[in-house]
């Protein structure tokens, strides 16, 4: 008897991510589809706004990360009137932007990957959450996390205007600088979250690292897929979240191309299929092969582990030591196995943290330099900076008043979505196989292999925030339910 | 006694409503304290059935975000509704659409069209998303777009309205405290329809910026020019919305040197945003001459959008509201 599997969102009705498996006479996986069910636009209703409401704009795209559309859209208009930023406005956006990473990485880590390392990946349902973690692993780390997500906040707010949505970056730089007060007390908090970091780092080594049964988990082929990666480097190829070129390496590790944000288009391409709403870049050098991976295939991910694989390294002493220690555990570059996209997620924590203490301390940051007037005449410009989500290009056209004739959007969770597609099918394929029962932890197992992407489709579709609910409903032939089980959701 | 429920939904929304809420950090406790929390997808794990199966009414508090896009995110405003006490429209998606309602200027096909054929877009064959879709497996669908984006009140009746984009987490604290008072019989819920969590100024009234009555010959923008910290914003010739919009934020955006761009929506008793701004920014202007008068205001280089940016879906404009009921209803 053939069955069906539908991996629905909580709601059948919330229309926010579905995963269909098929299963063939047999039982074994035939195929799986990864759909994303809304699409709200942007693209076309920016169009005749002002070019610097972009920043503005934009954010609206995902209240989860809208300070990486804030900036992507700044640079991007910035680049329109062909102006430099001066060395504080860059700095101050750069410090605006590390506070936010460490916040967004600390909550992906404790509140969604956390549990199924820390609780086990068939932990009861009920335990498999952030307070399942937290009562493990002692109430002092809720406290810290909660910290952490408040500092992180207060920067954004100190900096940016707004705790959501910041206001502050136009065309040239910002609106506003900081006091030395403020210095002082951002420096503070930056101490502070480079222990968080570093604690959080002890962590994962004491219960993932030190837990043999994860480790073969993190190490073994269901989680595994030879793709190219991409992220953003300085001029040293060292990660950067803010600024630099886009860098891409094969699956053999070797840098396949270097490309200035501006050239994006010929690199990129997007392929469409018919049933869903979400586009699935590739390289377009490559060529688009499928779902498929190895060298031919144009597919590519754009994670933290991209961004380390694609990096020769990390631009501040603590997370280099990290860096080497992860690369050294795992073999040496590339890691191609998915789930160490967490341990990879901790690594760019500290970079964050570090980053930010080394922004905030020097001399020029309380300097008023901070805004430089555009004078040339606005026309194209291309901004990208990285997302936690994966690298994030915001392309603009202007006519001569600085009014946006056209857009196109790559967003971070996008570049993904092949890769994610394709993690999907092949756990699926590798968990469930004929005679299998397929239970609630195994769904879970196959959950994991899109969780370790961190997905976060209101970028994509500018619906879905952070995390994505689901409900698994598996039907015989007729369409009947045969088994409800649910994802947590934290 | 068991507490009474509360419940957080997000239908057509960004999230940045559902992160101003975990934003107001301890006071979450309170609501862990008071509430018997039973439906909150970002934060819990309840289900759409479960929620199906409650009594009609039996939630006290629905804090719903998000426009109405499709049906999907229809039906679930029927249901909470069905299931809830009182319903708020929580945060600008669902009070009056927000930037996703300025979608509304534009045909849906339009919208579809021109997300499918930008430039980095392969597409020879002009594929467009189709709501259901033979694979070989099997039938697969995704839902269908509704031609214009909807409020939370264009399809069910809703008891009161929180604004702002995201609403600001010290008023979320301050609405979660009212609520408790109101269980523990120490304070009286205010009348049905009411805006919640917002003060009943404007965005200038709450605004540190001087103020001189001063006048402007043109309208300037932001980016050219390095903009006094201290003087009104809109006397600098930027184009400032706070005389229209609803207090609440402190200011926010212009005590950081931005301007106001309204996301509180219009303040108490302006019936029509655009106008309302149309005549503050007229009477700025330094002139008697109707012709020049237009000319300073065509200075504005996108009036649609500034007239309009939050409130398009729900504006007298009814963009939203009628094209979809002539087509719908
Ligand atoms: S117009 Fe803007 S800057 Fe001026 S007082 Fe009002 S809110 Fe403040
Ligand atoms: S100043 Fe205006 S745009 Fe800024 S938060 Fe307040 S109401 Fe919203």
């Amino acid at each position: 008897m053939t069955q069906r599997i539908t991996i629905d969102p909580i709601t059948r009705l919330e229309g926010h991510g579905k995963i269909e498996i098929f299963l063939d006479d047999d039982g074994n996986v035939a195929n799986t589809y990864f759909q994303i069910p809304e699409l709200r636009g942007f693209e076309r209703f920016c169009v005749g706004r002002p070019v610097e409401e972009m920043p503005l704009l934009t954010n609206r795209i995902c209240g989860v990360c809208p300070e990486a559309h804030h900036m992507a859209a700044a640079k991007a208009a910035d680049a329109v009137y062909h102006v430099d930023v001066p060395r504080t406005g860059k700095m101050l956006r750069e410090l605006l932007y590390s506070a936010f990473y460490c916040t967004d990485h600390t909550t992906h880590f404790y509140a969604l990957a956390g549990p199924d390392f820390v609780m086990g990946p068939d932990a009861p349902v009920a335990e498999r959450n952030i307070l399942g973690v937290i009562h493990k692993v002692g109430l002092e780390i809720g406290g810290k996390v909660i910290q952490m997500r408040k500092y992180g906040h207060t920067v954004v707010e100190m900096i940016g205007g707004r705790k959501v949505h910041p206001c502050t970056s136009i065309p040239g730089g910002l609106t506003k600088g900081i006091t030395e007060e403020q210095r002082k007390e951002i420096e503070e908090m930056g101490k502070w979250a480079i222990e968080f970091a570093h604690f959080s780092l002890k962590l994962f080594a004491d219960v993932v690292l030190g837990n043999k049964a994860y480790v073969d988990l993190i190490l073994g082929d269901v989680y595994t897929h030879q793709t190219y990666y991409m992220g953003l480097v300085d001029e040293n190829n060292k990660v950067n979240f803010y600024d630099g070129k886009v860098r891409v390496v094969g699956p053999d590790g070797k840098e396949f191309v270097k490309y200035s944000p501006k050239d994006y288009a010929e690199h990129i391409a997007e392929h469409v299929e018919p049933w869903t709403y979400l586009k699935f870049p590739y390289l377009k050098k490559v060529g688009w092969k499928g779902f498929t991976d190895g060298k031919d295939s144009g597919v590519y991910c754009a994670t933290p582990l991209s961004r380390l694989n694609a990096a020769d390294g990390m631009a501040t002493p603590r997370a280099q030591e990290e860096h080497d220690k992860m690369y050294k555990t795992l073999g040496g570059k590339p890691v191609h196995q998915r789930l160490a996209t967490h341990w990879a997620r901790l690594i760019e924590l500290l970079y964050a943290a570090e980053r930010w203490v080394e922004l905030v301390t020097d001399p020029e940051i309380t300097s008023p330099n901070f805004h430089a007037i555009p004078t040339e005449k606005p026309t194209e410009g291309v901004g990208i900076v990285e997302a936690p989500r994966g690298t994030l290009t915001h392309h603009y056209w202007t006519d001569e008043r600085g009014v946006v004739t056209k857009v196109n959007l790559i967003v971070g969770t996008t570049n993904n979505y092949a890769p994610i597609s394709m993690s999907i099918n092949k756990a699926a394929s590798s968990l469930i196989k004929k005679g299998t029962v397929v239970t609630e932890p195994l769904l879970n197992m196959v959950e994991m292999a899109f969780r370790a992407y961190d997905p976060c489709f209101g970028c994509a579709t500018h619906s879905l925030p952070g995390q994505m609910p689901l409900e698994i409903t598996i039907r015989d032939a007729q369409g009947n339910p045969v088994q409800v089980l649910k994802q947590f959701v934290d | 006694m068991s507490k009474p429920k509360f419940a957080m939904y997000w239908a057509a929304s960004c999230g940045g409503c559902e992160i101003a809420v975990l934003n107001i950090h301890e006071k979450i406790l309170d609501v862990d304290a008071n509430f018997d929390v039973v439906f909150w997808p970002v934060a819990m794990d309840a289900k759409y059935k479960d929620v199906e199966a409650m009594e009609d009414g039996s939630i006290l508090l629905t804090l719903f975000n998000g426009g109405i896009r499709n049906d999907e995110n229809e039906h679930i405003a029927h249901l909470l509704r069905k299931k809830s006490k009182i319903l708020v429209a929580f945060g600008s998606c669902a009070c009056e659409g927000c930037i996703p309602g300025l979608a509304n200027f534009s045909p849906i096909n339009e919208i579809v069209e021109t997300a499918f054929s930008t430039i980095s877009t392969d597409n020879p064959q002009g594929i467009r998303p189709q709501t259901s879709y033979q694979m070989p497996e099997g039938e697969i669908h995704i839902p269908t777009l509704y031609p214009v984006l909807r409020t939370l009140d264009s399809v069910v009746d809703v008891d009161y309205y929180m604004p702002g984009c995201p609403p600001e987490s010290h008023q979320i604290g301050a609405v979660i405290d009212l609520v408790v008072q109101v269980l523990q019989g120490k304070a009286e819920l205010p009348p049905k329809g009411a805006t919640i969590g917002a003060g009943n100024s404007t965005v200038c009234d709450e605004c540190k910026r001087t103020r001189n009555v001063k006048t402007i010959k043109e309208f300037s923008r932001i980016q050219l020019m390095h903009a006094d910290p201290e003087l009104c914003l809109l006397e600098q010739g930027i184009p400032c919305n706070g005389v229209a919009t609803r207090s609440g934020c402190d200011a926010r955006c212009p005590t950081a040197g931005a301007q106001c761009i309204g996301c509180y929506g219009p303040a108490e008793g302006v019936i029509d945003y655009g106008a309302r701004l149309v005549s503050a920014f007229a009477s700025v202007i330094d002139a008697n001459d109707p012709a020049e008068i237009d000319r300073i205001l065509d200075g504005l280089v996108d009036p649609a959008g500034q007239f309009y940016r939050f409130n398009l879906a729900g504006s007298l404009l009814k963009a939203g509201k009628s094209a979809f009921q002539r087509s719908n209803v």
